[in-house]
């Protein structure tokens, strides 16, 4: 077992956890922050995806060790004061999710994109996300809603 | 007065949205419950081998491992059930969760750990020592045919499991009168559905009443309910499936699964809850495929290309094992390989042929995308014979605008269509003429890179469907009705019921648009309740795009019956006679008095404190529904789309994709649109990227999402929708389906628009996927046909 002790959605968490913990389980299985999830075991789908340190990432590409000391941000922490994020708000107005379940991931990645882009072009916003996968959706939606998020010039 | 708010017809913005954005919904795998074991699955290695032996020593020696089984441990009181034997005499080799003497398939289960952490049980798991003696194996329906070909299942002595055919007209004679005959072959690849939810299974057990919960990644809890049943011997009455937010299904989950026998057999014998769920690397193997078909499609016609006769021969894979309703899945296409065309004769032939691969099922659209891959490959196929362009032959053989039901030469009778119409507007929306000319100009100077139109203008069926017509006609095992529930609250907030079990299409959000509007209240007023066989112990779930076509009548006819009901005590309080009162803005009103007035709200109060009710109307405000259907249901629309293609390269992109379909009445818009949207980029995927291919021995080369060729959001195109109604005859409502009609639409439209692109090099066919490679290899292969 490894002492490790991070910031999760601001609060200050100190765990033990065995060294081969992805950090998606230390989320899920440890913390109870399931909204996080596991679509595959190639960092390919991008379902589990967080912020760290404020950057987006896989976090089944990640042990839980290696995020020792950081600060870890879930879809959890989105919803600020029951009012949702622009960026869900303009997921739910565009359609941009049916069965749900990459959409966690999605939306953090998207987040991360237009911080680090607040104003990007249709074919950015592709690129910018094409380490997360849909199903359901066919992605137009998806890309819509970004685009969306992004001219509404809410802060994100 | 203000008009009360109605819902049908508009984009409501979705119930489910809220829980699932916020990281909310709760899926099978974010459930865990005190004292809860882990499972894990020893597969085989082998798509075909002798299981020698299987020793879990090692496992048990593993920390954390509680126990561990070989296939051999375990009694089952009936094999997994297979719902639908297409003929008489259907070979259906019994599939136990477990195999005990040959292993055959890649990831075919051969024992299993129980564990009380998930990496202790997947430790135990590599810790089994199966002895196994490999065995020649077969993966392709045609060598599987093949004179001496390995056996799947010895016992049979045969690999073939089935022929069905259908038969209508003269179909010899129509083919030897005929002037033109064409005769094509294609290779429908297979699939992994790849919902991005993986399978996942909790089961609880109580000790004390014998009672069992499971919670399920299905698409069919009702269907898995009885299946557990028949495997396990354990009553339906001790147990409850529960199906919580499903991440996808497209078929796939649709399905009775080894691991959830298995689950539920640990959980009674251990006395402790138990997990699994699947890793992804475990779907690709052992969550069933899809597709997988070689194809002969023949068209009779005359010299100006009107067909007068179909005829195809069909062989379908089926994997190892006959699964649910793997059979039945080539059977839902079987009356489509006429497409929307009219003709004298018909017939096709199919024939389900076991392999060493895991076994094939529904996978969304199911037997249809296979046979309009057939015809409207073929149509253009015979466009390019006659000398005719690919609308043109279209329109000579659609049939003509209908209303009324109508039979078709394929064996259907139709609910209704306007194969013109969906076709005109597709064009218009497609700017058919400049694409033609741009196609023309770079054909002109020999641009490297090539424009291709292809168009698919599909008919399909699906709403399964009448009880009546799929037991007896087409011999599958279950029923086709739907169940509703509308339950009124003292304070007029509605609880609706249903039987289908909604994973991400909506229909949460669009049944309570109808209960609202048939109601006078709110769509937020309205809760949904489905998926839990306790809470909804009537349906038959959600699959082949059921959910708006069956679903929608139930909940329709359930939320009228509250309303005749709560007639009767408007009548009463008001006193005025039944026929005074007329149903407007969201109320009973008193004819001539509209102020006058009752709403559903207020009967509901009446309803439940039964201080005043008319003599002989019984206290509270609920009513149930049961609708079977009396046909399928017919969508179908005109799909164009423009590819490019590099010459050089083989590289091909789609440049510009319409789909235009008539899905009967429209509750919501928007979802009608995300379906559409969804589907048609899972086709072109399907025609462009996806495959899951065996080498010789049987070994799943491309077992992972990158490897299988899955589609990030660079490589999906916009798609631009268009619709046209004719109302279904089959329900009262005209609702038809949506959930299938892009990926039976979409590959053909691909595929001939790539064909297109390079017809003038002399390139006429091209295989599924349409990969760079392959398309590079069809260009050299025409050259050196022309050099």
């Amino acid at each position: 077992m490894t002492r490790i002790s991070l910031t999760v959605n601001g609060q200050r968490r100190e765990a033990d956890v065995e060294p081969r913990t992805l950090l998606v389980y230390f989320l899920r299985e440890h913390l109870g922050l399931t909204g996080t999830n596991v679509g595959c075991d190639t960092s390919t789908c991008g379902a589990c995806t967080v912020h760290l340190d404020g950057e987006s990432v896989k976090s089944c590409t990640l042990l839980a060790v290696q995020a020792d000391g950081r600060e870890v941000t879930t879809i959890e922490a989105l919803a600020r004061d029951g009012e949702l994020h622009p960026l869900q708000e303009a997921f739910r107005r565009n359609h941009a999710l049916q069965c749900g379940y990459c959409t966690p991931g999605m939306v953090m990645a998207a987040a991360s994109l237009l911080r680090e882009r607040p104003n990007p072009t249709e074919e950015e916003v592709r690129e910018g996300l094409e380490g997360n996968l849909c199903r359901c959706t066919g992605y137009q939606n998806i890309v819509k809603a970004v685009l969306d998020a992004a001219a509404s010039g809410a802060r994100v | 007065m203000a008009a009360t708010e109605t819902f049908v017809g508009r984009s409501v913005l979705r119930k489910e949205d809220p829980e699932l954005l916020t990281g909310r919904g709760r899926y099978t795998d974010d459930l865990s419950v005190p004292g809860m074991l882990w499972m894990a699955v020893v597969r085989s290695p082998f798509a075909h081998a002798r299981i020698r032996g299987v020793d879990v020593t090692r496992a048990l020696a593993v920390p954390g491992v509680v126990a561990a089984f070989a296939g051999s441990d375990f009694r089952w009181a009936g094999p997994l059930l297979m719902a639908w034997p297409v003929t008489e005499d259907l070979k259906n080799p019994p599939h136990y969760p477990l195999a005990t003497d040959v292993a055959r398939y890649q990831g075919d289960g051969v024992a299993v750990v129980v564990a009380e952490s998930r990496g202790a049980a997947m430790d135990g798991a590599e810790a089994v020592q199966v002895d196994y003696d490999p065995l020649p194996a077969v993966t392709d329906v045609e060598a599987a045919l093949a004179e001496g070909a390995p056996l799947v299942h010895e016992d049979l002595g045969t690999n073939e499991s089935f022929t069905w055919s259908l038969t209508n007209g003269d179909v010899d004679a129509v083919f030897a009168s005929a002037p033109i005959r064409i005769e094509e072959r294609y290779r429908i690849q297979r699939q992994v559905p790849n919902a991005i939810e993986p399978r996942a299974i909790l089961v609880e057990p109580n000790i004390a009443t014998g009672q069992f919960t499971m919670w399920d990644s299905t698409q069919v809890p009702h269907v898995v309910r009885t299946a557990m049943a028949l495997a396990t011997g354990i009553s339906e009455s001790k147990l409850r499936i529960i199906a919580p937010r499903v991440g996808g299904g497209f078929g796939s989950k649709l399905q009775v699964y080894p691991e959830e026998a298995l689950a539920l057999e640990l959980a009674r014998r251990l006395g402790r809850p138990i997990k699994w769920t699947e890793t992804r690397s475990e779907n690709f193997l052992a969550t069933h495929h899809g597709r997988d078909q070689v194809q002969r499609m023949e068209l009779a016609a005359d010299e100006r290309g009107k067909i007068v006769g179909f005829r195809a021969h069909i062989l379908a894979n089926m994997g190892a094992y006959l699964r649910i309703i793997s059979p039945g899945t080539p059977v839902l296409g079987a009356f489509l390989y006429c497409g929307a065309y009219t003709g004298e004769a018909y017939q096709v032939t199919l024939t389900g042929v076991f392999t060493n691969t895991t076994p094939v099922d529904a996978y969304r659209g199911a037997g249809r995308p296979e046979a309009t891959n057939a015809i409207e490959r073929a149509i253009d196929a015979l466009a390019r014979r006659v000398g005719k362009d690919p609308v043109e032959i279209r329109r000579i053989n659609f049939m003509p605008p209908f209303t009324e039901a109508t039979p078709s030469i394929g064996g259907l009778t139709i609910d209704s269509g306007d194969y013109h119409a969906t076709l005109d507007k597709a064009i218009e929306l497609f700017d058919l003429e400049q694409l033609r000319k741009e196609q023309r100009a770079r054909r002109e100077r020999g641009d490297v890179r090539q424009i291709g139109i292809g168009l698919s203008t599909y008919l399909e069926n699906c709403g399964w469907g009448p009880s009546r017509v799929i037991g007896n006609v087409l011999r599958y095992a279950g029923g086709g009705w739907e169940a509703a529930t509308v339950r009124c609250h003292p304070t007029g907030k509605v609880v609706l019921v249903v039987g289908t079990t909604p994973h991400g299409q909506g229909s949460e959000t669009a049944y309570a648009q109808v209960v609202a509007d048939e109601l006078g209240i709110a769509v937020d007023d309205v809760d949904v309740l489905f998926g839990d066989t306790d809470v909804a112990p009537s349906g038959w779930d959600t699959y082949g795009s059921r959910g708006a076509a069956v679903g929608t009548p139930a909940v329709h006819r359930a939320a009228r019956r509250v309303r005749e009901k709560a007639r009767a005590i408007a009548a009463h309080e008001l006193e005025v006679a039944e026929d005074d009162l007329e149903w407007s803005d969201g109320a009973f009103r008193v004819r001539g008095a509209p102020d006058q007035a009752r709403t559903i709200p207020q009967i509901a109060f009446s309803a439940w404190t039964g201080h005043n009710l008319p003599d002989g109307v019984e206290p509270g405000l609920e009513a149930s529904s049961f609708f079977d259907p009396e046909n399928l249901v017919f969508p179908y629309g005109a799909h164009i789309c423009a590819v490019e293609v590099d010459t050089e390269t083989g590289a091909t992109r789609v440049l510009r994709y319409v789909a235009v379909d008539d899905v009967g009445t429209v509750i919501n818009p928007m979802l009608v649109e995300g379906q559409v949207i969804g589907g048609v980029v899972q086709g072109i995927a399907e025609a462009l990227y996806e495959e899951a291919l065996y080498d010789e021995s049987g070994n799943l080369v491309t077992s992972s999402m990158q490897a299988y060729g899955l589609p990030g959001p660079p490589e999906a195109p916009t798609i631009i929708t268009g619709s046209h109604v004719t109302p279904s005859t089959t329900n009262e409502l005209g609702i038809k389906g949506v959930g299938e009609t892009g990926t039976i639409a979409s590959p053909p439209a691909v595929l001939n628009a790539i064909v297109d692109a390079l017809s003038p090099l002399g390139v006429t066919e091209i295989e599924r996927p349409a990969t760079p490679e392959k398309v590079w290899r069809a260009i050299q292969r025409a050259k050196g046909e022309r050099a």
